[in-house]
């Protein structure tokens, strides 16, 4: 491929050259990449297992095996994909170990519609922040993506939480893009249902 | 175009992945269907109120904890 011709648009990521370093034994440019993701990669492992212990467990062990597998990171995604991906994978299997959810995997939870059809049809009226203060609002979220399946919360959360691409979604949970839109819109979906029960327009006369 | 083609849609409608025909038909769609335009609201609502919400924030003192304990791990002596 001639070199002239690559574009000049294409904007290298900067981890790249951290990437790099940390490969050929760059304590400190390791560290750095540590420091840039650390901190979405424990969100992320929080959303996942609801389990503040768990997340601190997994976010250790999610650098360490990125750490000693830095050689294997080929740089066909980007270095912050790659790491969501290990630790959903170490998420998944914590979920699977305590069993305390019935269904972990990215597949068992998504066969069934229940709740992904409309059903409350009022408008959220005031906004929600308007109706809650921050702490409870934050509340109001938290339980409210506890309770959809592990599946879906994992989807939503990358996609929709923490702002990954749909494609990039695609590749920190292993599963092609259509499956990772299916799964949104009913992530979507349900959580609008459960959310309307707090947020919904009160009617005139009922009792709040 | 009818509800459930509109909540197929629905996904593509907010990551902007529509024609600006399928756009137009949503639009016109929920113009006459009360049902749908609030099923578009909210859901619009559900995806603005969690983006970027901090639900589990990081302290400053767990980030320590945690950077610290990375760092022993990655880097401890063999
Ligand atoms: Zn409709």
């Amino acid at each position: 491929m001639p070199a002239i011709q690559s574009p000049v648009t294409e904007e290298v990521h900067p981890d790249v050259a951290l990437v790099a370093r940390a490969k050929d034994g760059d304590t400190a440019a390791f560290e750095q990449l540590v420091r840039q993701y650390e901190r979405q990669i424990f969100r992320v492992a929080q959303h996942i297992t609801q389990n503040r212990e768990d997340a601190e467990d997994i976010t250790q062990d999610a650098f360490l095996k990125a750490y000693e597998k830095l050689d294997q990171f080929q740089g066909n995604s980007k270095f912050s994909t790659w790491l969501v991906r290990i630790a959903v994978n170490e998420s998944l299997m914590r979920l699977r170990k305590r069993k305390t959810s019935k269904t972990v995997s990215m597949d068992e939870d998504v066969q069934t519609e229940e709740g992904s059809i409309p059903r409350d049809f009022a408008e959220w009226r005031p906004n929600p922040e308007q109706q809650y203060n921050q702490a409870e609002l934050a509340d109001i979220l938290r339980k409210t993506i506890q309770g959809l399946p592990p599946g879906f919360r994992t989807v939503f959360t990358l996609r929709d939480v923490e702002n990954l691409s749909t494609e990039e979604t695609a590749e920190a949970l292993g599963l092609s893009v259509p499956a990772v839109k299916s799964r949104l819109l009913r992530a979507r979906l349900q959580l609008r249902e459960r959310l309307s029960r707090y947020f919904r327009q009160k009617q005139e006369g009922q009792p709040a | 175009m009818n509800c459930t083609d509109l909540l197929s849609h629905l996904s593509d409608y907010f990551d902007d992945q529509l024609s600006e025909e399928l756009r137009e038909e949503i639009s016109v769609h929920t113009a006459g269907c009360q049902h749908c335009r609030v099923v578009l609201n909210t859901t619009h609502q559900t995806i603005e109120v969690y983006k970027g919400a901090e639900l589990y924030e990081v302290s400053p003192g767990l980030r320590d904890r945690l950077h610290d304990a990375i760092m022993a791990r990655c880097f401890a002596k063999k």
